[in-house]
């Protein structure tokens, strides 16, 4: 325990500069996963014959292949059309992409649980149906969606790590750097372990407050 | 000029023809009852009036400006104030959040004037003392007064209602029923769907019996006494037995 807690605050310094990016990378792809996720699931549920086929191949290929090779895909395979990403770049952006595949598919399935006499009570006081899903059906949707929502960006905390494959100085890759030169694979791996639940955990709980804070009482 | 002016309407569901061909006409301050058996169209033609179902063919004006056929209904529909069985009231919006969205948001009034008008139409259906309070944490009757309130704050030309009582228990039927008598005496042109007998023959002006998509039969409220069609004495006979 205390050569655990000694290689630990050896280690702190570097696990601070990874948790950096982490955080980054986490932050960025659930907001921009998000805009992502609100649109398809407005084009899935609302639009039209188009968006709708367009979106659905989107959300059917991003959930049905894995998030590595996304982001290989944007990282090693896009220059060899021209497109030079850097690695926190490339992670940015294929993680935003593959949260907002499945953010769209959980606001989807909030959108389509709202009773159908919201949008009808909406359009008899005169609102517009674009109207109608922005002052009615999307709030009551996403109230409804915290709880998966937070389920995702928990995955998606846990998931930046891959990106340590791509060369960005994360909490894994930091956690890699500081093991390969002390060898203290257990006790490193184990406080990065630590670290990485400890984040989950907090994250649960402050949403889990602004779930009730939010929560449409009786709904 | 009429208030409302339905034309020839016609509503079909594949070869199923919902609404045969319905016409009349509504003077300002009148309030029409529509009785008529279940599956019959009757709220299939309420939405055909505010275009929440498109209809077919026929034309239907609100104080002479065609309805059918504009680009945007939403323009008459604020217009026209609607009332539902299962009131539908925006369930993450408190009571005064509910009837101000309306003037906010699509009359653009400001703010505090909103909020007045809300404020002003809560009372009329007595229920200023429960602005702070949530669709789910009201009674029925309280939530149906909401929903009138909602529509009143849009100052319409026209409401209708669609059985505002009928998914209520009976005990409180009577607070929303006599909301809308209070309505009728300050001169709201009304169209209501109900099965209460007793109600309509009090508030209605005149009254349309509705059978497989048509207008069977209409008149004054003598018509719930006497009627003059055998259709309508069947249904009325048939009611009476099912109270
Ligand atoms: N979207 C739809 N597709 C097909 N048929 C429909 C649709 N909506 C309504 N109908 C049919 O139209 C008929 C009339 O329905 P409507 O709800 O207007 O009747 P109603 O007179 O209001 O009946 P109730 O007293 O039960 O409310 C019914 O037979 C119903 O099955
Ligand atoms: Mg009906």
């Amino acid at each position: 325990m205390i050569k655990f807690i000694n290689v630990f605050i050896e280690a702190f310094p570097f696990f601070m500069n990874g948790l950096i990016f982490t955080a980054e990378l986490a932050l960025s792809s659930i907001s921009i996963g998000f805009v992502i996720g609100v649109f398809v699931a407005i084009s899935r549920t609302y639009g039209n014959k188009f968006s709708y086929s367009i979106s659905t191949v989107f959300v059917e290929s991003i959930r049905g292949t894995p998030l590595l090779v996304q982001l290989f895909i944007f990282y090693f395979a896009l220059p060899q059309i021209g497109i030079s990403l850097s690695p926190l770049m490339a992670a940015i952006i294929s993680f935003s992409i593959n949260s907002g595949a499945y953010q769209a598919e959980y606001i989807r399935g909030a959108i389509q649980s709202i009773d159908k006499g919201q949008m009808m009570a909406a359009l008899s006081i005169g609102m517009t149906k674009w109207e109608g899903i922005l002052n009615v059906i999307l709030p009551q949707s996403l109230i409804k969606v915290i709880p998966s929502w937070t389920n995702e960006f928990a995955y998606l905390i846990k998931y930046t790590s891959v990106a340590y494959l791509v060369g960005v100085p994360e909490l894994m890759a930091e956690g890699e750097f500081v093991a390969s030169r002390n060898f203290e694979f257990m006790d490193v791996f184990l406080g990065v372990a630590l670290i990485y639940l400890l984040i989950v955990m907090i994250l649960t709980w402050g949403m889990a407050r602004i779930e009730k804070m939010v929560r449409m009482p009786g709904v | 000029m009429k208030t409302l002016e339905v034309k020839n309407l016609k509503k079909r569901y594949g070869d199923n023809e919902i609404i045969k061909g319905i016409s009349f006409e509504m003077e300002k301050g009148e309030t029409i009852v529509v009785i008529g058996p279940s599956g019959t169209g009757k709220s299939t033609m309420l939405m055909c009036i505010n275009r929440l179902i498109e209809p077919d063919e026929g034309k239907i004006f609100l104080n002479g400006e065609e309805i059918t056929g504009s680009k945007h209904p939403e323009i008459f529909r604020q217009k026209i104030g609607m009332v539902f069985q299962e009131f539908n009231l925006f369930n993450h919006l408190t009571v005064l959040d509910n009837v101000r969205i309306g003037p906010i948001k699509v009359k653009k009034l400001p703010r505090e004037i909103a909020t007045k008008v809300a404020i002003e139409n809560l009372k009329k259906v007595g229920l200023e003392s429960r602005i702070n309070a949530y669709p789910a944490q009201l009674s029925g009757g309280q939530k149906q007064r909401v929903g009138i309130a909602r529509a009143l704050a849009m100052e319409p030309q026209l409401m209708l209602f669609d059985e505002p009582t009928s998914a209520l228990d009976p005990e409180l039927v009577g607070e929303v029923l006599e909301v809308i008598k209070k309505l009728a005496r300050e001169g709201m042109t009304m169209l209501i769907v109900t099965h209460e007998l007793g109600f309509a023959r009090d508030v209605a002006d005149r009254i349309i019996f509705m059978e497989n998509g048509e207008i069977i039969e209409q008149g004054s409220s003598e018509i719930l006494v006497n009627p003059s069609k055998e259709r309508t004495k069947q249904f009325l006979a048939k009611f009476k037995e099912g109270r």
